[in-house]
């Protein structure tokens, strides 16, 4: 039980937040050890995108009770900067654009603030590189994607394989997918969930929230959880992915809350 | 904390430049009048011609009216009310760094401006100008052995009065404006550089002003001259001590360059811009012209504005040469109450002149950034081309930025293009970068440098660093 215990990488108590006042999360609870992915699945408006920024730090987000502990620290107290440094990684739904700065001068500038704090030398241009090189082609990226101007006229593809790529730079403990697979194409999604494939490991524990089981078909997780109405209404294994595929989900709104079993196929 | 909060915070950082040095100065006392003209240059030893300019200037100033067209906003200057001479004490000229000031030579140190190093790592010529009477020369020698002339503009007058009598005033005319009149009346000091016929200039000449006598306003006067198929690059960077008293600085600079010369004039200006509720800080109304008056010719300003309370200043390029070129690239920055009206003005002449301009103007805190510009196109310039882009980046929501280009074209083969965007640090690229670890500051000041980096890349290298490092320290405390 004590071990079990020591494995726990975020606990989630009873978590509420409002955006613009508005009620979103009403209770979640989640329990995520090192190792393990959760799949958050819901409807449009469930709250899903609500949890990852909340749990990344974004102003506006506002937090109106319950708890989260990361690596047995109160996450909540933190700002978003000293989250990621402590090694929560989001990769954002739709990547944002910084016009004149280059892709790698922005990952190193991200890399030498995460080793700083955890007290780490910085890595120098030629340690660098070799790891820019090694990480991009864990999803394929084109060199030339390298030194253009972060994700400034990348196409949706390549904005989100860039978001796996520095997510493997940055060496997380705990990545956030928010809807990763929204918006590839088939090809782009294997080899956007290969490099998350290949990142899964003992140490690391993974969030991935999607609105299709679609990319579970690629990366399987251990648990999944649906999400209704800001409050997680079931959850189960990989078959509650395969079931919600067949039935939509709108059998979870006419089924009492209570249900908490994984329906028989 | 949120984005407004952030850009307050950061914006509260102190100026890092501002102290005040007890060198003994020399000041004749306030108020401006034709003796005190006179008196300024008999105590310069200046030959008649010179006098006789400054007193036509004078004279010529009294019938005009301080420009009131500028977005800037300032109590009236009581012209009376400034001493328009300040020299710090010395006997004869230092003929060496070991013979200057320890005293002086502190103060750049302070400024991180160390002349010896610069010396001896950069390889840059520094003509010092601590307020108005240069101090220090260095490398005179090995440039006067390719026959390049880098002085002290006091210097040129005494040393080469035919040069001066042949170009003060060719660019920017004694009558030019109400602020370049009464600098060609009381001008103190400044840089004189003259680059012979054929003759790439072997290294960065570089001019550090800075104003340190309370209420003394400074008149630089530079004048720049390359010959045909002459190259030069010219830096020019400032910073001032902290004070009260608004400062008055009314410089020009004139550039000419003959056929197939090059002339690349680069500044980064850090006057003291005033506390954070606007009170003191500099006032920077300049007037920087250059000529293309030969073929082939081209000009290039390059501008990183971040101080002074109130800043007026337009680089312009007289493309009068056939296939001349004129550049303008500028950084202007405007953080709590600072006040910025700059541009340029392209003036096309010749056939085939080309012109560019890329101008950034990012604000932040009540700053207020305005781009001015006018596009001319002359009857007789045969297939001008302009390319213009003007941006503005706004930090915070109590900030301004105003674009006013002009442009007029009279030949109807000229090709034109304008573009011009209006963005604000988004708190979504913010929150970007604090979730990939970098701290708001750091975030900041890696996407106004990224908005910059067209004009950046303009500078010379160890330039284009100091720059980069201005911007971070000037918008410290000023986004979240």
């Amino acid at each position: 039980m004590t071990e079990q215990k020591s494995n726990v990488m975020i606990s989630i108590e009873d978590l509420h937040a409002t955006v613009d006042g508005k009620p979103i999360l009403k209770g979640i609870d989640l329990t995520i050890r090192s190792g393990e992915v959760h799949a958050v699945m819901g409807p449009n408006g469930s709250g899903k995108s609500t949890l990852a920024h909340v749990l990344a730090g974004r102003d506006g987000y506002e937090v109106t009770q319950g708890r989260v502990t990361f690596m047995g620290r109160d996450l909540l107290s933190m700002p978003a900067e000293e989250r990621a440094r402590e090694g929560v990684f989001l990769a954002f739904q739709y990547p944002i654009e910084i016009p004149g700065v280059s892709n790698t001068y922005f990952l190193r500038t991200a890399l030498n603030a995460i080793r700083k704090h955890r007290g780490i030398d910085e890595l120098d241009a030629m340690d660098f590189v070799s790891l820019v090189k090694e990480k991009a082609e864990l999803v394929e990226l084109d060199d030339k994607l390298l030194n253009r101007a972060l994700n400034e006229g990348f196409s949706g593809g390549e904005k989100k394989r860039n978001e796996i790529f520095q997510m493997a730079m940055l060496d997380p403990r705990f990545c956030v997918l928010d809807e990763t697979d929204s918006g590839l194409d088939i090809d782009a999604l294997r080899i956007v969930a290969g490099g998350v494939n290949a990142l899964r490991g003992p140490e690391r524990a993974m969030l991935v929230i999607t609105h299709y089981q679609r990319l579970l078909n690629y990366i399987t997780p251990d648990f999944v959880h649906v999400l209704s109405e800001g409050r997680i209404v079931k959850s189960g294994d990989r078959d509650l992915a395969l079931h919600l595929e067949e039935h939509g989900y709108g059998w979870i709104e006419t089924e009492p809350r209570a249900a908490e079993t994984v329906p028989a196929r | 904390m949120s984005s407004n909060s952030l850009i307050t915070e950061l914006t509260n950082k102190e100026y890092a430049a501002g102290f005040v040095s007890d060198i003994e100065s020399e000041t004749i006392p306030k108020g401006l009048s034709e003796d005190v003209v006179r008196l300024i240059s008999s105590k310069k030893g200046e030959p008649e011609f010179l006098l006789e300019w400054r007193l036509k200037a004078y004279r010529h100033w009294l019938t005009m009216q301080e420009p009131r067209w500028p977005k800037v906003h300032y109590p009236a200057i009581d012209y009376q009310d400034i001493s328009y001479y300040s020299a710090p004490k010395q006997k004869g000229g230092p003929k060496s760094l070991d013979e200057v000031d320890p005293e002086l030579l502190r103060i750049y140190e302070k400024l991180g401006v160390p002349l010896r190093e610069r010396e001896a790592l950069a390889g840059v010529a520094v003509d010092a100008v601590f307020d108005s009477v240069s101090v220090a020369t260095t490398f005179k020698a090995k440039l006067s052995e390719m026959g390049v002339i880098f002085c002290s503009f006091s210097e040129a007058v005494r040393e080469h009065p035919e040069l001066v009598r042949k170009y003060l005033g060719s660019v920017v005319p004694y009558s030019d404006n109400f602020f370049a009149t009464l600098n060609s009346a009381v001008f103190s000091d400044g840089s004189f550089v003259f680059v012979p016929k054929g003759v790439r200039c072997p290294m960065e000449l570089s001019t550090y002003f800075r104003i340190n006598q309370a209420q003394t306003g400074q008149f630089e006067r530079t004048l720049i001259i390359a010959e045909a198929g002459a190259y030069v690059s010219y830096l020019e960077g400032c910073t001032a001590p902290m004070r009260d008293q608004n400062q008055l600085h009314a410089a020009v600079v004139e550039l000419v360059a003959l056929d197939d010369a090059q002339i690349k004039y680069s500044t980064v200006q850090n006057w003291y811009p005033g506390d954070k509720e606007g009170k003191g800080g500099i006032y920077n109304f300049v007037t920087k012209r250059g000529k293309c008056a030969g073929k082939r010719s081209k000009i290039s300003w390059t501008q990183v504005e971040t101080g002074s309370a109130i800043t007026w200043k337009y680089p312009s390029c007289i493309l009068l040469g056939d296939d001349s070129v004129g550049e303008f690239y500028s950084v202007a920055l405007a953080n709590n109450y600072q006040q910025a009206d700059t541009g340029t003005k392209m003036i096309h002449i010749g056939k085939n002149t080309r012109s560019t301009i890329v101008s950034k103007g990012i604000s932040a805190g009540h700053g207020q950034n305005t781009y001015r510009g006018q596009v001319l196109i002359q009857k007789n310039a045969e297939n001008a081309r302009n390319y213009s882009q003007c941006d503005s980046l706004l930090l915070g929501d109590q900030c301004g930025a105003h674009t006013f280009p002009y442009i007029e074209v009279k030949n109807s083969t000229a090709q034109m293009e304008h573009e011009a965007t209006t963005s604000k640090i988004g708190e979504d690229q913010l929150f970007y970068c604090k979730q990939r670890g970098i701290s708001a500051e750091d975030a900041v000041s890696m996407i106004v440098n990224g908005f910059c980096r067209k004009v950046f890349k303009e500078l010379p290298m160890e330039f284009a660093v100091e720059a980069q490092k201005l911007l971070g320290v000037s918008l410290e405390g000023s986004v979240g």
